[in-house]
């Protein structure tokens, strides 16, 4: 029971499928996640690994195809799944704020800047003027200079950078206890990339609440979270503090994840190393390890069972069962 | 924005000239004397006499071209040899009828098809939305002068409950107005499929854009982001085409004055063409020519200046 | 050589399964839609009534006998008789004929008129486009019913006045769409590879261009099909199309209206089977571009 007080959002279990003409495809599988109060958390994997799905799923803003099957998402204690359409609702925008990948297309393009951050508060009872001025202070603070009279500018007026910071100062109007930043540099070039991730940077030391941070970039996640979960076809494969995962990954998956990592390349070698091989078809998931095809440490049993989380050290786990033959060896 | 309003504005007016040489020198494609082509079969010697020293009928081509179209510039689009009256001025009285009634037909489509277009999209899939998409089609379908010619059988010959000939006492605005019920609701008719369709369309693909999805991750009450976030885009495309819509429009006004009876450039050039009477025509669709051109660019322009994306790129 | 020969004859002879299920997934995705379905039965009917008339009519459509004018419905006349005692249904059958007259050849003449249009318009030089261009949208800026008119005062009203009109109206609309792919494929790869072998501009167009615009176009003309039945009929109703005592079911409206007051059965029988003609031919229109194109839906 303390565990869940001290955890601002708790997924157990959770399995969730597309229903397709093709077919049910299994986006995401016994997926555990945990989010403690004040930590950033964030989530790794390549595209298609199950991460936006799992945003969608806490929100609940899947699509009309898209079902849980399985599991529960808990919010501040709360069963966000079982909550009725108003409450979830209310917790939009109210508890959990989102700040999505795209920042050209997230905002309004025929609504002014000043109108939408207006428009978020719309639970406040303060008055218009007292809304626009805290989204003054909001752009201020997210960098962007002349906050006043850009105000009532519209989005396309700003470049890709600082309309992430506006979707950024936007979440943070709404005072959240979670933040879910889904993959919010990915669209922008290096040099607005760096900013943002400066501003995410000083936001961690002031912002009271938690953050869910994902990405691909295994340099930004080890920079800013304190605690990581790798995702791989629709599974949570490894978790744990970001400076344990990174240092001796567990997962072969991981392993090779970091092995791969252009920024991690030290000679100049022929090629860049990669994973061969393709993610496995979510309409006809392996029956045992999701990894297996692609493994090299693969051995017959893994194909069969579906691996249970491994402990590798205080909070740091992996679903493999080689992990138990490599410390053994 | 300014540069583009010139460019489209000096477009239209090219075409316009262009219309223009088109539908004079339309005559004199055809086989025959211009005189008794452009006046028909009942025309006496003396009115060809008339008619061919009025339109230069001698002069070299080009140089009557010329005249031609700086006539209509100035307002003057001949003279009707039967009545002696000008043209342009006969056009014009029956102008305001057509008018008012293709206005009224567009606006009823307006307000009924884009209220249809949205709640088939917020409705989607359902058994309102698969009924409104039935409906639409088979009104876009259906000609308008069917429509018209019913809904005379149907409500005034049999129901008895509206007129069916006429526009009304001159002086009483109400009278007028019920005249014009059983016209406009079939003018505009086919539009109101039309445009629930469009809307339908437009808003399926703004509620599905990203914008959309901030809004609802930020929980805004679903009112709002149909009213603020959605309707605004998915109108735009509706707003453009309301230009064309009278061009549509003007074709099923004229049926429908005929069907009905009713004085306006349609049932003008109607009679003028029973007639021969060339002159007349040709004025009317100047005329008409010219509200088209005019309502679609003013359209175009009404659209791109909505947007502040295409506004600030203009 | 043998094995060349072979090869071909292997590939004549067999069709990739993927290609039998695209042809007859599409039909099969037309029949399941149920507008679709009813716009075939529709479309069949109309074809049937067309191609049957001489043998299912009763009377010679313009059979004239003043004693039974005006009649209302009766097992003699089925849809009554006009006010020249002619009877409707025969005239009704000798009218979905016109229709689809007027209907084949304009889509014909149309064709042929916008492809060449359109493919000179995409490929030949600058100058000749922005003319051509210019051209189709000074047609296309006049209000279809007016300039109609203006057209039958100077040529006299016939049928071959409104095909004329009609074509003349739509090939703007469809040379403009043959042009627009043409210039898009103008400057894709392969047809520069083929320039730069030495092809001149008919072989260009004949081999590379035209199967690529053709099948867009013709789904696009056959959802025209209504539009054409609808301006015939609407001429013919104003008296501006096919002569008397030709039967063309606006004709018969035309009739109609004249006596609407006294029976309502000449307007109802020129009206209801030109509405299921107009509906027949918008829901298989429909259908079938939904089932082979569906990137030329305008709406989802």
């Amino acid at each position: 029971m303390s565990e869940q007080s001290s955890n601002i959002l708790q997924i157990h279990n959770l399995s969730v499928a597309y229903a397709t003409p093709r077919g049910a495809v299994r986006a995401l599988a016994h997926v555990d996640l945990t989010v403690p109060r004040g930590e950033i958390v964030g989530i790794v994997g390549e595209s298609g690994c199950g991460k936006t799905t799992l945003i969608s799923s806490v929100l609940r803003l899947l699509p009309a195809n898209g079902a849980v099957v399985d599991g529960n998402i808990l919010f501040n204690g709360r069963d966000v799944l079982a909550m009725s359409d108003g409450e979830m609702r209310r917790l939009r925008g109210g508890g959990i704020a989102m700040v999505f990948q795209d920042p050209m297309t997230a905002l309004n393009p025929v609504l002014s800047v000043g109108r939408q951050m207006v428009d978020v508060q719309f639970r406040e009872q303060r008055s218009a003027g007292e809304k626009r001025a805290a989204a003054v202070a909001k752009l201020r603070r997210v960098g962007i200079t002349d906050a006043e009279s850009r105000l009532d500018d519209y989005p396309h007026q700003f470049s890709g950078g600082m309309r992430q910071r506006i979707a950024i100062a936007m979440a943070l109007l709404t005072n959240p206890s979670l933040l879910i930043a889904d993959e919010p540099t990915t669209a922008l070039d290096v040099t607005m990339e760096a900013q943002i991730i400066h501003l995410l940077r000083e936001l961690k030391r002031e912002f009271a609440g938690s953050i869910l941070f994902i990405s691909h970039n295994l340099g930004l996640i080890a920079e800013l979270c304190d605690r990581v979960f790798v995702m791989y076809a629709g599974e949570v494969v490894e978790s744990g503090p970001v400076r344990a995962l990174f240092h001796s990954p567990g997962h072969p998956y991981t392993q090779a994840l970091l092995r791969c990592d252009p920024a991690r390349v030290v000679q100049r070698t022929a090629e860049l190393p990669t994973i061969p091989g393709e993610v496995p078809n979510l309409l006809a998931p392996p029956i045992g390890c999701v990894f297996s095809d692609r493994c090299p440490a693969v051995i017959e049993r893994c194909r069969v069972t579906v691996p249970m989380p491994v402990p590798l050290g205080p909070g740091h786990q992996a679903r493999c069962i080689r992990i138990d033959d490599a410390a053994a060896a | 924005m300014l540069v583009y309003t010139v460019r489209r504005l000096a477009l239209t007016i090219v075409i316009l000239l262009v219309t223009m040489t088109l539908l004079f020198s339309m005559v004199y494609l055809v086989p025959g004397d211009p005189a008794s082509i452009a006046l028909g079969p009942r025309a006496t010697a003396a009115m060809k006499a008339t008619f061919r020293e009025r339109m230069g009928l001698d002069d070299p081509l080009l140089v009557q071209l010329w005249n031609f179209i700086a006539n209509v510039l100035r307002g003057d689009l001949g003279v009707d040899v039967w009545s002696n009256r000008s043209v342009a001025q006969i056009v014009m009285e029956a102008l305001p009828y057509t008018l008012a009634l293709t206005g009224l037909g567009l606006g009823w489509a307006v307000v009924t098809g884009i209220p249809l277009g949205a709640w088939s999209a917020v409705a989607r899939a359902s058994w309102a939305d698969r009924l409104i998409g039935a409906l639409s089609v088979s009104a876009i379908a259906i000609p308008s002068f069917i429509v018209a010619i019913y809904s005379l059988l149907i409500f005034a010959v049999w129901l008895k409950w509206l007129p069916a000939i006429g526009a009304g006492d001159p002086g009483d605005v109400h009278d007028q107005l019920v005249h014009l019920l059983l016209p406009a609701f079939a003018v505009g008719l086919g539009w109101v499929g039309y445009i629930a369709r469009l809307v339908r369309a437009s808003m399926l693909e703004v509620m599905g854009e990203n914008h959309v999805r901030t809004a609802r991750a930020f929980g805004l009450p679903e009112q709002r982001i149909l009213f603020r976030y959605a309707l605004p885009i998915a109108i735009l495309p509706t707003i453009a085409l309301l230009g064309v819509g009278i061009g549509n429009l003007l074709s099923g006004a004229v049926f429908a004055e005929i069907v009905f009876a009713r004085p306006g450039v349609g049932k003008l050039t109607y009679d003028a063409v029973i007639t021969r009477n060339y002159p007349v025509v040709m004025g009317s669709v100047l005329i008409t020519t010219a509200v088209y051109a005019t309502c679609t660019l003013a359209a175009d322009l009404v659209a791109a200046w909505l947007d502040p994306r295409v506004r600030a790129s203009l | 050589m043998s094995v060349q020969a072979s090869e071909t004859s292997l590939t004549a002879r067999q069709t990739p399964p993927a290609v039998l299920e695209r042809r007859f997934g599409a039909l099969r995705r037309l029949v399941r839609d149920p507008l679709g379905a009813l716009g075939l039965v529709l479309v069949t009917l109309i074809l049937v009534m067309a191609l049957g008339a001489d043998i299912l009519a009763p009377y010679g459509p313009n059979a004239t006998s003043v004693k039974e004018r005006l009649q209302g419905p009766s097992e003699l006349h089925w849809l009554g008789t006009d006010q020249l005692g002619r009877d409707i249904f025969s005239r009704v059958l000798v009218g979905s004929r016109i229709a689809l007259w007027v209907a084949a050849v304009t889509s014909f003449f149309s064709l042929i008129g916008g492809l060449t249009l359109g493919l000179i318009a995409g490929y030949g030089p600058k100058w000749l486009d922005s003319l051509l261009i210019l051209l189709c949208d000074s047609i296309r800026a006049f209000p279809t019913v007016l300039f109609a008119l203006a057209v039958v005062t100077l040529i006299g009203p016939s049928l071959g006045t409104i095909i004329l009109i009609i074509t003349i109206f739509n090939v703007p609309v469809y040379a403009r769409i043959v042009r627009t792919q043409t210039l898009s494929l103008r400057n894709t790869e392969f047809i520069l590879a083929e320039r730069s072998l030495g092809a001149g501009p008919a072989r260009v167009l004949l081999r590379h261009v035209l199967p690529n615009v053709i099948g867009p176009l013709l789904i696009l003309i056959s959802m025209d099909v209504p539009v054409v039945i609808t301006i015939e009929a609407g001429l013919s109703f104003l008296g501006l199309g096919v002569r008397p005592p030709t039967a063309s079911w606006g004709s018969i409206l035309n009739d109609g209206y004249a006596f609407i007051r006294n029976t309502p059965w000449m307007v109802i029988s020129g009206g209801v089977p030109l509405i299921l003609a107009t509906l027949g031919f918008t829901f298989l229109g429909e259908a079938l571009r939904d089932a082979f194109d569906p990137r030329l839906r305008k709406d989802v």
